[in-house]
């Protein structure tokens, strides 16, 4: 039972990275939003070569939390298209299976985004990304998985919706504040000139926490909630 | 015949609402193994609504469906084994090919052999020549061949299509039709929605009207289809 779900994730995510490979559509936008909106921060928020206290981290989170956001959006909207949600919702797998495929593409995508959006944040902030870089590492982890779990049950249940472009963001940033909050206090605990190794393990801790209440709801609403 | 699977498809006193909107109430109908069942009526009047309550993409209101005396719910996620559906939309992947698409389904169903099940499916649909061919690339027809030989792939006793005849030029039709006729007679129970009366004349073996959500009687007899849907719609 445990092999036939985690086969169906797999069948769904091999689908999604086939698709993504052969058109590049939603990983050149998203790195492309990903690295704009880090570059207009740097602008504004480094002077003479020195950031402001604590933005490096700030910075990255909200460059994870929009391009993700695009993601989310983009990959359902490619179900939406021609209708695939439907045809994958009608096949005898277990329907939170489907949500494990789509949510593990997604975090496939956004890690090959964060991939590029660390260095460039270490590169125009100065931040120390490689001094704990398993904190650093846990850190993202944590947070994508947490942001992304919510956002894939919101951006299924909105594919139909007339104004799910609207909506996403309205309803998954307020449910993904705690999740931000830890991702940005921890990484900024991190960059301090003397890293604070306790506060960031418990700002992984609380991830973790999130993480799992995120997913264990997503994946037991996933089904009547795509039925309705 | 396995535990999920039916040769009686019962729709009992179904209703749909969306909040103080009807868009089905009190459909009643039943179908047996090897009848062609269409949905008929105007735009709007629940025949979508339907085929997703059958489908098991959507939960009636009120009533219930049963699939050889169990339910949906009874059933569990087995009960959509046996079913195959073919929307307005194609449901497939543009950016895939044809084999592709059929392997993926093919998966997804957990069916066994499925390069062979894909190979006769791609031969059936006469696409064996274009089998690697993006679906990008494929005519309104092509493609409508692919979407039901996906539909068709893991043999479902029952079939639902929504405005399958929709763009398909006369071959086109007909081979869809002879294709229909062969579930027929493999013992599935086809309920298909369409406009295309003079198409589906002579094809159905009984019709259920619907006008404005409500299920309308059958009228009387008359010289064919499309006067008895007129007949329906005006009474």
């Amino acid at each position: 039972m445990i092999r036939a779900f985690f086969r169906v994730a797999w069948i769904v995510v091999k689908k999604d990275l086939t698709v993504e490979v052969r058109s590049l559509e939603i990983l050149s936008t998203t790195i492309f939003f990903a690295v704009t909106v880090v570059l207009m921060f740097s602008f504004g928020l480094v002077v003479d070569g020195r950031p402001l206290n604590d933005v490096a981290a700030a910075i990255l989170w909200v460059a994870i939390a929009f391009s993700g956001t695009l993601a989310l959006g983009r990959t359902f909207e490619r179900e939406r298209h021609n209708d695939t949600l439907r045809a994958l919702l009608l096949a005898p797998a277990d329907r939170p299976a489907l949500y494990v495929g789509k949510l593990a593409g997604i975090l496939l995508l956004l890690a090959l985004v964060q991939v590029v959006l660390v260095p460039l944040v270490g590169l125009l902030f100065g931040a120390p990304i490689f001094d704990h870089g398993f904190h650093l590492l846990a850190l993202l982890a944590g947070g994508t998985l947490g942001f992304t779990a919510v956002g894939t049950l919101f951006a299924a249940m909105l594919v139909r919706a007339r104004s799910r472009d609207v909506l996403l963001p309205i309803m998954l940033y307020p449910m993904t504040v705690p999740v931000m909050i830890a991702g940005v206090r921890g990484t900024a605990a991190l960059f301090q000139p003397t890293p604070n190794l306790e506060a960031t393990q418990f700002w992984i801790a609380l991830l973790v926490f999130f993480d799992v209440v995120f997913v264990t709801l997503a994946l037991w609403t996933f089904d009547p909630v795509m039925t309705d | 015949m396995t535990q999920a699977d039916f040769t009686r498809l019962a729709v009992i006193d179904v209703a749909r609402h969306y909040g103080r909107r009807k868009a089905l109430a009190q459909v009643n109908f039943t179908c047996d193994a090897g009848e062609i069942i269409g949905l008929l009526g105007h735009n709007g009047a629940g025949k979508s609504t339907l085929l997703n309550i059958l489908a098991t993409l959507l939960s009636a209101s009120r009533g219930r469906v049963e699939y050889g005396g169990r339910t949906a719910a009874e059933a569990g996620s087995e009960i959509r084994a046996r079913i195959g559906m073919l929307g307005h939309d194609l449901f497939l992947y543009p950016e895939l090919t044809a084999r592709e698409n059929l392997v993926f389904f093919g998966q997804l169903y957990g069916l066994p052999d499925v390069p062979v099940r894909v190979q006769a499916a791609l031969g059936r649909a006469g696409l064996g020549d274009r089998a690697d061919d993006f679906v990008s690339g494929f005519s309104r027809g092509m493609r409508q061949r692919v979407a039901l030989e996906r539909a068709l792939l893991h043999a479902p006793r029952l079939l639902l299509l929504d405005e399958p005849f929709t763009g398909l030029d006369q071959a086109s039709n007909r081979a869809l039709v002879e294709r229909l006729r062969e579930c027929q007679q493999a013992g599935a129970i086809v309920i298909l929605a369409t406009h295309d009366l003079d198409i589906v004349d002579g094809v159905l073996t009984r019709s259920v009207f619907l006008h404005n959500g409500r299920q309308v009687g059958e009228p009387g007899p008359g010289t064919g289809l499309r006067e008895r849907y007129q007949q329906a719609m005006t009474a």
